[in-house]
């Protein structure tokens, strides 16, 4: 926690100046490690401050539409970002707040990488190892692996057509948007791709 | 088998694989905990379930509690009372008393670990004799919002001693030189609060409170203390009775030793005389199974607080798959998500409302509750308290 916060939009924006990347990267990129079960109304939690707790919901809708993944680096999102704050502000006479709600409380966070001994050789092992992990591990292999690791496409699909050659399956897997989605629906989506591929097999 | 295979049965899968990696790394290193009574409030109550995780998977843990006079106790009262918002009156003697028990605790037991954690206000000065080695971390468990700035600016000249600080709420935090970390606090799934109960287990506890099923049961909690908002909930009751039939239960304690706690109590009683469908029930504070046969037999749990720290109360109701109604405040805004694991309220109109839709709507009330217990089992188990501990070993090693 970096002990500022911000009670209105104007505040909001000069916080998000000035704070380190890695909180921008907290309130954008971590938040489906934080929501695992049910996430609120968008995925970053700038967007969601405004339209719950300011109830500006024009702004929640713009700031929710981000893409943190359309940006090349957390720097050029903390641009857009404070270029949408100020659109929005430049064209209202008062100052949103949040006069009922809560104020928006910066925080930024570090990933502890911890090796988990498991190994996959086989689009099997694979799939039982996926479907009974910590969900942190499918962050870990899709969220973070896309942005600090710059991995485009994530762990999954790289792993499957190197190792397994299995290119469809691949390009199925790097197809699915973890951003519009949580971690427990992308482990639910892989493993029923992977029992596809599976099925098929058995068939052949 | 190990105490910690105990809980796979009730966490998220791949949990404690994933916490036995998190401790590989720092297996054998000693921490401590230290805080002010052994027995009675939250924060023993995570640490009797806490303690044996960590010895479990591998940590060499230990907890101290530190002693005190008459008068050290007051003198905490009262700075738990300022960091809370209330203004409270300090003379330098009692300041200085303060400070003289602290050294003397520091010298009654080790300080000797890789990690301390030192809980709360009342042993916070023990860090001016920390040995030179190891991470000191303070953990603060109470609201600092809205503090008594004379009493926070005496408390954080001792804070910024630490190598960190842990609060419960982000807007908790304060402006401080050290790292500050959010850490939530949790129930234990497998403590007597919260354990599965068996049909005849549960009966036999009701027929002894006197409370006899049929008419859906709202139950509240909490201590008879304003911010707990007892007649409110009274008013919210009778607002729904005219569309429902149905008993509330007032369930708490402390009161015998608090002369707040008794006008309350008082007024709450007065208020409900004459309505044999309102229960108040005064429970021992070791009443870990009452507590736990009343929240199973509740159709809706309230919380209706004015002001909470965290209010653990609701995380317990949520486990055991029930609908809760809570007031807009500390923590309760963390645990409710509205609408999907329950509502949280500001009014007692907002309070009589929600309950009367959920009445109304068994089908909602099924779902919510799943919804809060699937909630609670992510976000609130001690499983994931030891796991955020485990980190924060992990954070240093990095």
């Amino acid at each position: 926690m970096l002990g500022r916060s911000a009670r209105d939009e104007q505040q909001l924006v000069e916080a998000i100046e000035e704070v380190p990347l890695a909180s921008i990267y907290y309130h954008t990129h971590s938040f489906f490690l934080r929501h695992k079960y049910i996430a609120g109304p968008y995925p970053n939690d700038f967007a969601t401050w405004a339209a719950i707790q300011v109830r500006d919901r024009v702004l929640g809708e713009k700031l929710g539409v981000l893409d943190p993944y359309d940006f090349e680096n957390l720097e050029s999102l903390r641009v857009e970002i404070v270029t949408i704050i100020e659109e929005h502000l430049s064209q209202l006479q008062i100052i949103p707040r949040a006069i009922f709600g809560e104020p928006f409380h910066f925080m930024q966070s570090r990933i502890i990488k911890v090796p988990t001994g498991l190994e996959a050789h086989t689009l099997t092992e694979f799939r039982e190892i996926l479907a009974s992990i910590d969900a942190s591990v499918i962050y870990y292999h899709t969220f973070e692996a896309m942005h600090r690791l710059g991995r485009k496409k994530g762990d999954f699909p790289i792993w499957v057509e190197e190792q397994l050659g299995l290119s469809a399956l691949a390009q199925k897997i790097s197809h699915l948007d973890p951003y519009m989605s949580s971690l427990e629906a992308i482990r639910h989506r892989i493993i029923k791709l992977c029992d596809e591929v599976l099925e098929k097999e058995a068939w052949e | 088998m190990s105490l910690l295979e105990d809980y796979r049965k009730v966490v998220p899968k791949g949990t404690i694989a994933f916490l036995q990696c998190l401790a590989e790394q720092v297996q054998g290193k000693k921490i401590l905990h230290i805080n002010s009574t052994k027995l009675g409030g939250g924060v023993a109550e995570i640490l009797r379930s806490l303690l044996p995780l960590l010895q479990d998977i591998g940590l060499d843990a230990r907890w101290e509690v530190i002693s005190g006079t008459e008068g050290f106790f007051n003198v905490t009262k009262c700075f738990h009372n300022a960091l809370q918002g209330q203004e409270q009156y300090f003379s330098q003697e009692m300041l200085q008393e303060y400070i003289e028990s602290n050294r003397k605790n520091s010298q009654s037991f080790s300080l000797d670990a890789d990690f301390v954690i030192v809980h709360d206000p009342q042993p916070a000065a023990l860090v001016e004799n920390r040995p030179a080695a190891g991470k000191w971390i303070w953990r603060c468990h109470i609201d600092i919002s809205r503090p008594q700035w004379k009493v926070w600016h005496f408390l954080r000249q001792f804070v910024v001693q630490y190598d960190a600080a842990i609060f419960s709420l982000p807007r908790f935090a304060q402006r401080l030189p050290i790292p500050q970390f959010l850490i939530y606090p949790s129930i234990d799934p497998l403590s007597d609060k919260n354990r599965e109960l068996s049909g005849d287990e549960q009966e036999s506890i009701l027929k002894r409170l006197g409370i006899t099923p049929g008419k859906p049961l709202l139950l509240q909690v909490s201590r008879f203390d304003r911010f707990k908002d007892p007649l409110g909930v009274i008013r919210a009751y009778r607002l729904v009775k005219k569309h429902h039939d149905l008993q509330l239960v007032l369930a708490g304690g402390g009161a015998a030793d608090d002369p707040e706690g008794e006008a309350v109590l008082s007024e709450v009683r007065e208020t409900a005389q004459g309505d044999p469908d309102i229960h108040i029930l005064l429970l021992p504070p070791d009443a870990n199974l009452e507590i736990n046969a009343l929240q199973r037999a509740a159709a809706i749990v309230l919380q209706k607080s004015l002001r909470e720290g965290f209010g653990l109360t609701v995380a317990e109701a949520m486990w055991k798959g029930k609908p809760v109604i809570g007031g807009f405040s500390g923590g309760i805004t963390v645990q409710l998500a509205y609408g999907v694991t329950g509502f949280t309220v500001n009014s007692v109109e907002g309070a009589a409302f929600r309950i009367h839709y959920l009445l109304d709507n068994p089908e909602i009330m099924a779902k919510m509750g799943e919804d809060a217990k699937e909630y609670v089992r992510q976000n609130f188990l001690i499983t994931r308290h030891l796991g955020d501990y485990l980190a924060l070993m992990n954070f240093w090693r990095h």
